[in-house]
């Protein structure tokens, strides 16, 4: 049923991990790594996953301070090379300050060097800063987007467009190439919490990526049901679209253990970015199954898990095990009982036979 | 303890003079805290535009981040229309969800008449809640009458403020006694 989007759901939901592509003082340390080691810890984190038996992982763009993702076709490009068999997409691309059609060249040829295993992740970009180093004006910061997301669609359904609108050129019979390896590729929609972006989604007919950062994970099913109803009103199977959703994820040995580690990074990130810090009670509260944060041992994370598998069904969950300053010897250990115990037990639970 | 005084009009003496004196009992009363008069009326501040407070520049950037960094904030406001002053609103609409989670908020009024009187529970204490303030349910009401020739002349206006600015700094000091037992107990 999901073929389109190049997921079987009988093999199980599918486990990613994503990087926002954040630049961030490590607060054990007070130090920063430079660019260069984080664009490289990108790289090896994709083979690592790999290795692990990990199925997605992405790197999203962002174009401010405490970032070093600005070029995030590029590295996924680097991935691209350096992996053989993990798929490859985005978390997200910020569409609306760019062309769909150079997005659309850029992720064929990753789906080229790839051998089939790119994917993009459209989004709409949450900075002001972002659609002011482009030059696009806030005023249409709806509209553009969707503009450019159903240009987007178009460009993979159709080799040939013809096209007009608001916020670019118009296109010609304009042959847009490289084609992807199978002649097109799937194509989600980035989602915030709120049922806003999630009605959209569905009302497109475009698989969803679900960010769920924290909080009740139930307050995150009015998406899904949103996106799931307006589906189906719009002449869409929701049976035939994949969801996808994504966290904060930090594992360890023993809920203790996990819950120190990831304090200082979380909050340390969250005031970088955010310029408030995590409540620490809330913290404290977020190990339980219905907090939406994935922190805690791994038989918690899994229960975690196989808990919003239920109240989702979503075919694929994606983690973020790199945020704010985590050193690289803690993302390895977070991949290994991610590969060794998580993986295998929810492939387990959720593979219809 | 950083208390930042804030006087939340651009126009108008009331206010300002309301807050200068709260400044002066603050000195004297708890002269090892960092207190700060931010008066509105000597900043020129950008509406709100969505950014990050920490992304604006010049005095809107000062001004929020010494607002974000506060444990305490007073805030002084006249009454405009039944509310308060569109500046003193932008300033809320600058700063991010939950701003003034783990901060304390008191409030010092200035009005024309008593028929006012609510507006602060109605117009400004909303605003509060929502942003997360540990609220001093008592505020200090000031009308015209109290003043004189730019001097406050109500002395019980005065011993008002004495108590306002003594609620502020012990409602700090009791939510971080419960805030650091809390902490305590997590250990992370």
């Amino acid at each position: 049923m999901m073929n389109n989007y190049r997921i079987n759901p009988s093999e199980g939901m599918e486990f990613g991990l994503y990087s926002l592509g954040d630049h961030i003082m490590n607060p054990l340390t007070g130090s920063r790594i430079s660019a260069q080691e984080r664009i490289n810890e990108f790289i090896e984190m994709s083979q690592l996953a790999e290795q692990a038996g990990i199925d997605v992982f992405s790197v999203g763009e962002s174009h401010q301070t405490h970032f070093t993702s600005q070029a995030h076709t590029v590295i996924l490009a680097a991935i691209a090379q350096a992996t053989k068999k993990i798929k490859i997409t985005s978390s997200s691309t910020v569409l609306s300050v760019l062309d769909p059609v150079r997005v659309y060249e850029d992720f064929a040829t990753i789906d080229l060097i790839s051998n089939g295993r790119a994917e993009i992740v459209a989004g709409r970009g949450s900075r002001v800063g972002t659609h002011q180093l482009f030059g696009v004006d806030l005023q249409d910061y709806e509209e553009i987007y969707e503009e450019k997301l159903e240009l987007l669609k178009q460009i993979n359904e159709n080799e040939e467009v013809t096209w007009n609108g608001h916020f670019r050129p118009p296109l010609d019979r304009a042959k847009i190439l490289p084609r992807p390896l199978h002649g097109s590729m799937p194509i989600w929609r980035a989602v915030g919490g709120p049922p806003a972006s999630a009605i959209k989604a569905g009302s497109m007919g475009i698989p969803m990526m679900l960010t769920t950062l924290g909080g009740p994970a139930m307050n995150f099913r009015t998406s899904i049901l949103a996106y799931r109803r307006m589906a189906e009103q719009n002449g869409f199977d929701p049976d035939s679209l994949p969801i996808a959703t994504t966290s904060l994820f930090y594992v360890a040995d023993t809920e203790k253990e996990a819950l120190r580690g990831m304090y200082p990074h979380l909050n340390t990130g969250f005031e970088a970015i955010r310029g408030t810090g995590y409540p620490k009670q809330q913290f404290a509260q977020a190990t339980d199954y219905r907090d939406a944060l994935m922190v805690g041992s791994k038989e918690q994370i899994i229960e975690k898990i196989l808990y919003q598998h239920e109240l989702f069904g979503m075919q694929r969950f994606i983690a973020q095990i790199d945020f704010g300053g985590v050193p690289f010897d803690k993302i390895m250990k977070n991949i290994e009982l991610i590969g060794n115990d998580i993986i295998p037990a929810i492939k387990k639970h959720t593979a219809t036979k | 303890m950083k208390i930042v005084v804030l006087s939340g009009s651009i126009v108008g003496s009331k206010t300002k003079i309301a807050m200068e004196k709260t400044v002066d009992i603050l000195k004297q009363s708890f002269p090892s805290h960092d207190i700060q008069l931010l008066d509105l009326a000597e900043y020129t501040i950008e509406f709100s535009d969505g950014r990050n407070y920490f992304e604006y520049e010049g005095d809107t950037k000062y001004i929020t981040e010494r607002v974000m960094a506060a444990d305490a904030i007073i805030i002084g406001t006249p009454v405009f229309q039944a509310s308060i002053p569109a500046t003193l609103k932008n300033i809320f609409d600058l700063l991010p969800v939950n701003a003034f989670r783990d901060k304390v908020v008191s409030s010092v009024v200035t009005a024309g008449t008593q028929k006012h009187y609510l507006i602060v529970e109605q117009q400004l204490k909303p605003i509060l809640s929502y942003m997360k303030a540990h609220i001093v349910p008592t505020f200090v009401f000031i009308e015209e009458k109290d003043f004189l020739r730019k001097e406050i002349v109500n002395d019980d206006v005065l011993f008002r403020l004495e108590r306002l600015v003594e609620d502020t700094v012990l409602t700090v000091e009791a939510f971080e006694a419960i805030r650091k037992r809390k902490d305590e107990e997590y250990d992370f």
